[in-house]
């Protein structure tokens, strides 16, 4: 591989990353709190993706596209906790797991017979095909609009999670939630807090997903969540900050593999970057961010 | 509180104990490891939840409401082991503690005052709380579960694992809240010298019920008490 190819596969990493890191970010969240795997997190981008097609095919200007997809994905995510997870609060962390792929398989089920099990088609708009030379490099409008947007989207958060009161006790959930209690705060409004954030990012993924993905159909969660799910182990389970540097790393792994294979080794490509992780995990079973458990 | 019994499954841990705790008063609750002190204190705050009895502040029933509300009504709690925020920075662990006054005006001078008490912790409010020392870390404990002014506070072992001269600096702590602050305090110590030293009254607790109760002379005359606790044959 030349320079030149490293140089426009990171650019293409980085856009990819920064879908798995919105993703990742709304996993690691639920988790660090409440100890849930939410599998059915991809079914939010589903859900955000169907909306999107809709509205688009129905002519709906994209100034409205964009909230009423974010408000859908958010408010998914409130149903969610509320409809399957809040009967089980305290449950163990099976428990929460397989609810999670119940859901998950419920909405695609839901999905399949309502609409269709097909792929529905999102059509391109003008913008989100448009392209930029620079020098030898080429970037996608779509990929500037999802880097930026999502570097914004973190700013945002450190901003939320550090000066409001609702972040800081969300942070602070993550290491006793007992304890959280026992400063007057309910319980129940920090983990709707954190279920309305996990889906108001997933609703901006999915946002930038489908915008250049040409189509959605009941299955296009899976593949999405179980990136970001690996990305979230790498980084460190249940750590915000691993959550993102997971997401690039498995964005950029990704995109420079795949322009490293060619020929018949292309269709290991997958099995390829799982190995590398599996090493990576081996060497560092704590995450690239994660501290070690301290004892006792 | 009167009559609480409380279990981990079908363990009992705490049973048909009874007590009382008097405005501005400083009572102890002793006992070895596994009397139950501590099931006592979660159980009032509504950290454990299967118990029975009542549990009442100001003559209103509390027992059965979830610690949300139980700290809301003015009971702060520094539970055993400190279980301050680590990652946290002191300020932040401070703002956390004032939220069960809710969006006040009162926070900021309330602040002031506990930096007042603790000045350890005035230079260290930018830092994450999992830099300071053991002392410093009860201390932070203390004045989170003092933050939203609570007119009764808990403490669970305040002492435990800190220097000889840490600990008397928290037992004068106890004992400055109680005259300056008018805070009532029910604590639970294993350091039994001490905790007389400074309370009003004292319970003393065995396998899960109370075994004496009484003024820290009585206790110290009490031959139960000096038999296991003060080193005294019986």
């Amino acid at each position: 591989m030349t320079l030149h190819e490293f140089v426009q596969q990171c650019i293409n990493g980085l856009s990819l990353g920064s879908t798995y890191a919105l993703l990742s970010l709304g996993l690691a969240m639920l988790f660090s709190i409440m100890g849930l795997i939410n599998f059915a997190h991809g079914e939010l981008l589903t859900i955000g993706g169907y909306v999107m097609w809709t509205m688009l095919h129905h002519d709906v200007s994209w100034i409205l596209v964009v909230p009423a997809t974010l408000l859908a994905t958010t408010l998914a995510a409130v149903a969610m906790e509320r409809i399957a997870f809040r009967p089980l609060r305290g449950a163990s962390i099976e428990t929460l797991l397989v609810t999670s792929f119940a859901l998950a398989f419920f909405i695609q089920t839901v999905l399949q017979i309502g609409v269709s099990a097909e792929p529905e088609p999102i059509a391109h708009t003008g913008w989100s095909d448009r392209g930029y030379s620079v020098g030898p490099y080429t970037v996608g409008l779509i990929q500037i609009i999802t880097t930026a947007v999502t570097f914004a989207v973190l700013v945002a958060l450190v901003v939320f999670l550090r000066r409001t009161l609702l972040g800081v006790s969300i942070r602070a959930a993550a290491e006793d939630f007992a304890v959280v209690r026992l400063m007057g705060i309910s319980a129940g409004r920090v983990v709707v807090a954190a279920f309305a954030l996990s889906g108001l990012l997933a609703g901006i993924a999915a946002l930038l997903l489908f915008a250049s993905a040409g189509s959605v159909s009941p299955t296009s969660g899976t593949a999405p969540v179980v990136a970001a799910f690996i990305a979230v182990v790498i980084g460190g389970l249940g750590n915000l900050t691993g959550a993102v540097v997971g997401g690039y790393v498995l964005g950029f792994a990704d995109q420079i593999l795949a322009a490293v294979h060619s020929g018949t080794i292309l269709q290991f490509h997958d099995a390829v970057v799982l190995a590398i992780l599996i090493g990576l995990l081996l060497l560092r079973p704590q995450g690239l961010v994660g501290r070690r458990q301290e004892l006792a | 509180m009167r009559g609480l019994t409380a279990r981990y499954g079908p363990v009992v841990a705490v049973r048909d104990v009874s007590l009382r705790v008097g405005e501005g008063e400083i009572v102890a609750l002793l006992g070895a490891n596994g009397a139950g002190k501590t099931t006592t204190l979660m159980s009032i705050v509504g950290l454990h939840r299967a118990r029975t009895g009542t549990i009442a502040l100001d003559g209103e029933e509390i027992g059965g409401l979830p610690p949300e509300r139980v700290v809301r009504r003015g009971v702060g709690l520094a539970p055993e082991g400190r279980r301050i925020f680590a990652r946290l920075t002191v300020a932040e662990n401070l703002r956390l503690g004032a939220a069960a006054a809710g969006r006040s005006r009162a926070e900021d001078a309330r602040r002031e005052r506990l930096l007042e008490l603790f000045p350890a912790l005035r230079e260290r409010l930018r830092l994450p709380a999992a830099s300071l020392s053991g002392g410093e870390q009860q201390q932070l404990a203390i004045a989170r579960a003092l933050m939203p002014g609570p007119r009764l506070l808990l403490l669970d072992e305040p002492t435990l694992g800190l220097a000889p001269k840490l600990v008397r600096l928290v037992f004068d702590l106890v004992v400055r809240l109680r005259d300056e602050e008018g805070v009532t305090i029910l604590l639970v110590e294993q350091n039994v010298h001490q905790a007389l030293r400074v309370s009003d009254r004292a319970y003393l607790m065995r396998v899960g019920g109370i075994e004496a109760e009484g003024t820290p002379d009585e206790l110290r005359r009490d031959r139960r008490v000096q038999a296991a606790y003060l080193g005294v044959p019986e």
